[in-house]
């Protein structure tokens, strides 16, 4: 794992890699990020080059296309860290994070120069509920829920990253929300970027663990960090109709999200007692 | 015998597709897969676990650095006790060494514990043709041997039954009585086994280690079959992958620590079995003759094209356990002998006859568990994304998808293209979308993949960067375009 960049003061401008999913899907989440870093007296610049950080091909096997497009994220990002125009990075994603910090290393092994500003951007390139919490130090960062919260574990976020206990932390003290632990919670959603396609049928069934397990914790919302496993859980919510959707957490953090109203709860359906007498074929 | 309905040669599409299809095989990995890994966290959990894993993983990593030393130190100390050293380099060079051993001792019958190297060269079938009886004698073996399966897990091979189907097996193969009893079924085992033990002329194992200072060879058994194979029968043959080497009689314990924890979840095995050599005079017991014979088929090959950390493997089972496509699929699925994650990894690496070989680095949705559960700590997901890579350079893959991936990369390589493809397709799929009220239902082409089972959203109508320029218009802000 990169040795993360310590900070001797508190980090006063950023830069926003806000994933080409994000920007594209679901921008919503991009400018909850920023209004929560905003927040926090951090200010955000958004470098309008990026595009994708390459990931889908690199993870597919096709490294020589994906090289292209770490090059240019390199060229992005790490001058405007290296000339200190901003103190880091930050993505609302472990999984793009995981690459640019983390694949980089390996997908740029024979281009020692690139390979070497990689690590160097790596270090100073956070996920956003990391930087929050282990960089800026906020615990509660006042949001507020009315309702059931669970948490799922992305895997790249968790597993790659070992970042867990930050957006723990952080539900734990949104104001008003109950939030219950699911079964399994860091158990992959089945999504895997193209693997979803190719096997399809695998995902979609590890997908139907995972909603289950959601539908059995009852909550109102599940919140994650990362908005690929964030659509293929809601894809398969969607499709079964159910109630409960995934929310980007930044989007709880920001109060963007409304609880859809129960159901209203359908009367008790066990029918009244009988008397005794005519119980047990008495007539 | 029964014919077995598993056939491994099916297409990869077709032995997924059967099994996830198949109830029974759900409901079988269901009951085992969260058990055996419940009890490796506790077993694990009680001890030093990181620093144990530590040091299993760098007494590997020494032994395969000095794999040639440690290997000739072992033939010399097997051969000073009396023992014989064969060196195999391929899988039919283990056939014939062993038919030859056989054919010399004059052996009739083979009785064979548990193992996955003889599995991987198809060393059941060699001595069948050359005449030979061969009764498996591990109790999930010996079930899937009358069923005519092949193991579907690398330590409990025939976790993709049910104590149900079991019962059925055993009284169509053994006329037993109709029962769910596991005591039961295993006396009827242990009934017919117990006869073929005292009539074997040839035992054969694998080895869960060799300590290469002492010329020792370690069976780690629960069931007392692999002390029975290894000194009952007159010839006694231990088929061994050269990775499976051990310097010391500590390292051996180390490596049997992990193995028991990561594994069964148990502190130690019902048996550990050590045998240096054949029977010496004043033993009571113990083989005339014994054979060892080391398998390369590959091993060497992986060191050499950089997939060296799978051979650091103790064949634990533990990422199988934890691995979610595993758990839906179960082992057949993967075609090979050895499946799950690590098998991902070694089937395309050894030399192994696998249909479909080049998908299994894609049976994963890398999600990394398996190396959280590894006491050895391989980074299987790393060597998937590898496999993948040479999937495609050596031109393995669809024309489609080389075309579609050249076609993403030039798109995401110019701001200006990747805008216009973001306008096109929030176009488009807020059109399909619409079209089924809120979510798209039906994308056409590869992506009906993914709408087969999900819905996807459509596309923002005003993307992040769209809303940024508004937001930052008119001042001057690092990072704006022009369009700013």
């Amino acid at each position: 794992m990169t040795h993360k960049k310590q900070f001797d003061s508190p980090p006063k401008r950023v830069a926003l890699f806000v994933t080409c999913m994000v920007d594209m899907i679901y921008p919503e989440v991009g400018m909850a990020t920023v209004e929560l870093l905003e927040r926090q007296g951090v200010e955000v610049i958004f470098p309008t080059e990026q595009t994708c950080c390459g990931q889908p091909a690199f993870n597919a096997g096709f490294w020589e296309e994906a090289r292209p497009l770490a090059r240019r994220f390199v060229d992005i990002f790490e001058p405007l860290v290296r000339s200190k125009q901003v103190d880091a990075v930050v993505a609302p994603s472990g999984s793009c994070t995981t690459m640019t910090s983390h694949f980089y290393r390996l997908l740029l092994q024979d281009e020692p120069a690139y390979q070497e500003r990689a690590e160097f951007l790596g270090a100073a390139t956070f996920e956003l509920t990391e930087f929050l919490v282990d960089v800026l130090g906020v615990e509660d960062i006042g949001a507020h829920f009315d309702g059931v919260l669970t948490y799922h574990a992305c895997c790249h976020l968790n597993r790659e990253l070992g970042i867990d206990r930050q957006p723990r932390t952080l539900l734990a003290h949104v104001e008003g929300a109950e939030v219950v632990e699911m079964t399994a919670a860091d158990e992959c959603c089945g999504f895997g970027g193209l693997f979803a396609i190719k096997n399809s049928a695998i995902s979609t069934a590890m997908g139907q663990r995972k909603t289950q397990n959601i539908v059995k914790s009852d909550a109102d919302a599940v919140a994650l960090c990362d908005v690929s496993c964030m659509t293929h859980i809601n894809g398969l919510l969607s499709r079964q109709g159910q109630r409960v959707r995934a929310v980007h957490i930044a989007q709880v953090l920001a109060n963007q999200v409304d609880v859809t109203p129960r159901a209203e709860r359908a009367p008790e359906t066990k029918p009244p007692a009988s008397p005794r007498r005519w119980q047990d074929g008495k007539a | 015998m029964a014919t077995s309905t598993i056939d491994l040669t099916l297409p990869y599409t077709t032995r997924v597709k059967d099994a996830l299809g198949n109830k029974h095989l759900k409901v079988a990995l269901e009951r085992s897969t969260g058990r055996m890994a419940g009890q490796r966290v506790a077993a694990m959990g009680a001890v030093d676990a990181p620093r144990l894993r530590n040091q299993v993983r760098l007494m590997k990593e020494y032994v395969l650095r000095n794999l040639p030393d440690l290997l000739e130190q072992l033939e010399t100390n097997v051969t000073a006790n009396g023992g014989h050293v064969h060196w195999a380099k391929e899988a039919v060079d283990v056939q014939r060494i062993i038919v030859e051993i056989a054919r010399k001792a004059n052996v009739q019958k083979v009785v064979k514990a548990k193992s996955m190297a003889t599995e991987e060269v198809h060393l059941n079938q060699a001595l069948q043709a050359a005449g030979m009886k061969v009764v498996e004698t591990d109790l999930g073996e010996y079930i899937i041997q009358l069923a005519g399966e092949p193991p579907s897990h690398i330590i409990a091979p025939v976790i993709h039954r049910r104590v149900e189907d079991i019962s059925d097996i055993f009284q169509r193969e053994l006329d037993m009585p109709p029962t769910l009893d596991p005591q039961v079924i295993c006396s009827v085992a242990r009934g017919v086994l117990r006869k073929e033990f005292l009539s074997a002329d040839m035992g054969i194992s694998g080895c869960n280690f060799a300590i290469a200072e002492t010329g020792t060879c370690c069976i780690v058994t629960n069931e007392g079959n692999g002390r029975m194979t290894s000194t009952l029968p007159r010839v006694y043959v231990v088929v061994m992958g050269i990775e499976k080497l051990v310097p010391t009689i500590e390292d051996a314990f180390l490596q049997y620590q992990a193995l028991c924890r990561s594994s069964t979840g148990q502190q130690c095995s019902v048996y550990l079995s050590m045998t240096s050599g054949p029977r010496k005079p004043g033993d009571a017991d113990g083989p005339e003759e014994f054979h060892l014979v080391l398998l390369d088929n590959g091993r060497v090959d992986m060191l050499a094209k950089g997939y060296g950390e799978a051979l650091c493997c103790i064949r634990c089972g533990a990422c199988l356990n934890v691995c979610p496509v595993y758990k839906e699929i179960g082992g057949h699925a993967y075609g090979s002998t050895y499946s799950g994650p690590i098998g991902a990894v070694i089937s395309p690496t050894i030399h192994m006859e696998v249909t479909d070989v080049d998908k299994l680095p894609y049976a994963s949705s890398l999600c990394g568990a398996c190396r959280d559960a590894c006491p050895v700590k391989i980074d299987l997901p790393r060597m998937l994304l590898e496999l993948r890579r040479d999937v495609v350079e050596e031109g393995d893959t669809g024309m489609f998808d080389r075309a579609g991936m050249q076609a993403f990369s030039r798109m995401m390589q110019s701001r200006a293209s990747y805008e216009s493809a973001g306008k096109l397709g929030s176009l488009g799929s807020n059109l399909l979308a619409g079209l089924s009220g809120g979510n798209i239902k039906f994308m056409p082409g590869p992506l009906a993949g993914w709408t087969n089972s999900r819905d996807f959203p459509p596309l923002a109508k005003r993307s992040f960067r769209q809303q940024w320029r508004d937001r930052v218009k008119g001042r001057k802000v690092i990072g704006a375009d022009d369009k700013a």
